[in-house]
């Protein structure tokens, strides 16, 4: 930190900085916990409010689309066509709406994650076997027993599978949010490409994949916590 | 909707701007496709018919989804610097998970029954595999291919923040373009992506043996549930 130039309203930068060479561990180690440790914790903060608000919406419209056919292609087409639009492009034309604020950024997520949810559970809800229903409506149980039973339990590895491609995508979309509102590991990724600071670009980029791959990995785990038999299927 | 018209207007008046920003990002994912394709299908293709590496194959999938694509650029940016090359290599890094992954699959699912047949009429591997896994492969590895080009398609419009030009260029400079233009070349990258989508699909199901039509959203569905588990 001494070896380097004084940077005018930055204070001291090392000689690695200054000399914005690949990578300087001493910035990183400098500025964790001003700058990168709290854009992890707002990204993590940003994305599990998307994918849970999200996923309220779209399990409550795979139930009713269960239920009733007909809700199922409204639901589908506004989702796809949600879906196909650029991320860059839905954040900044909700800014009129919503102002430049974490409500623009939670819309646009909760919006990406609707068609990935909606899909897995209803095809997880679908996937029931003709006999199993059969031998649901032979013991006698009633249609809301069958689902709580036997249809939404079968269910239950498609929607951890829907909730997993879900929470990498909001990850991956929460990054590009911070162009129109800097919150998350895209503020830090933005801040450095406009400066091109190396140093933090990748810094910012490695947390951004490793928090991406780590939160897929635990999904993995409680996919398999959740639904033991499967496991035991695997190994049979 | 004056925003709306606004923007069809947009499209009308600036269609020689959007026409250069299409060829360029037109280009830009074609070209990193091809790249992935190249890497992709021959070493997918490998593995499945060797029944060898499930592990690398699914996981690298699933690390690959996980990518955020704005970050992978970024990092291309510190170690390539600015410009094409640099944006092709992240695209492609992007691009060759769900073709590989798909390739293995698909070869690696080829009913053992028609494998072994096909050994019992005396054909080599190599003849095994060019007339009995690839055709039946066919329709899941371009479901693979389809995922990766609307994928790219997509991804390439961040290009425009390293310097790979594109349509990326508009929507990240709505203080030139204004809103309208933004919602025009936004609806310009959905019409590209789900025309990439199309076309492949077209592609796809005139590849498909015949016997085998109707049985590929099966397939496809089969999939997901492989590359997630």
């Amino acid at each position: 930190m001494t070896d380097g130039p004084v940077i005018p309203d930055f204070g001291k930068a090392s000689s690695c900085v200054a000399e914005n060479r690949l990578f300087c561990p001493d910035w990183v180690r400098d500025n964790w916990g001003s700058v990168l440790q709290p854009a992890v914790v707002q990204h993590v903060k940003l994305t599990v409010i998307a994918v849970a608000v999200g996923f309220v919406i779209a399990f409550a419209a795979a139930l009713l689309a269960h239920r009733h056919g007909r809700f199922e292609r409204p639901f589908s087409v506004f989702s796809a066509l949600v879906y196909t639009i650029p991320g860059i492009a839905l954040f900044q034309l909700l800014v009129p709406f919503t102002g430049l604020s974490i409500l623009t950024v939670e819309v646009a997520l909760v919006g990406y994650t609707l068609l990935i949810i909606f899909r897995n559970v209803l095809e997880g809800l679908r996937s029931a076997p003709p006999e199993v229903l059969e031998a649901a409506r032979g013991m006698g149980l009633t249609r809301r027993q069958t689902l709580l039973r036997v249809e939404l339990p079968l269910a239950l590895p498609a929607i951890v599978a829907g909730l997993r491609v879900a929470t990498v995508s909001t990850i991956a979309l929460a990054t590009i949010a911070a162009f129109v509102v800097p919150e998350g590991l895209g503020r830090p990724i933005f801040a450095a490409l406009r400066d091109y600071f190396k140093t933090e670009i990748i810094a910012a980029g490695v947390l951004a994949i490793l928090l991406a791959i780590a939160a897929d990995v635990l999904l993995v785990l409680a996919q398999r916590a959740l639904t033991p038999w499967a496991s035991a299927r695997r190994l049979a | 909707m004056n925003t709306f018209s606004g923007a069809l207007e947009f499209i009308v008046d600036r269609r020689e701007l959007l026409l250069d920003k299409t060829l360029e990002h037109l280009v830009l994912s074609g070209a990193a496709l091809a790249v992935a394709l190249l890497i992709a299908v021959p070493v997918g293709v490998f593995l499945g018919h060797l029944h060898r590496g499930s592990f690398l194959a699914i996981n690298l999938a699933n690390v690959g989804r996980a990518l955020p694509s704005l970050a992978v650029i970024a990092l291309g940016l510190g170690f390539l610097g600015f410009g094409f090359t640099n944006v092709l290599v992240a695209l492609v890094i992007l691009a060759v998970p769900p073709i590989l992954t798909n390739a293995y699959v698909a070869v690696d699912g080829v009913e053992a029954e028609a494998v072994e047949a096909a050994r019992g009429m005396g054909m080599t591997p190599w003849q095994i595999l060019r007339r009995v896994e690839l055709p039946l492969a066919l329709p899941l590895l371009f479901a693979g291919i389809r995922t990766s080009a609307v994928y790219v398609v997509a991804s390439a419009t961040l290009a425009a923040i390293a310097g790979g030009g594109g349509l990326g260029e508009i929507l990240f400079n709505q203080a030139s373009y204004r809103v309208e233009g933004l919602v025009g070349a936004a609806l310009v990258v959905s019409a590209l992506a789900f025309a990439a989508d199309l076309a492949l699909g077209g592609v796809q199901r005139a590849l498909t043996p015949r016997g085998m039509r109707g049985r590929v959203s099966a397939l496809e569905a089969d999939v997901t549930r492989a590359g997630t588990a």
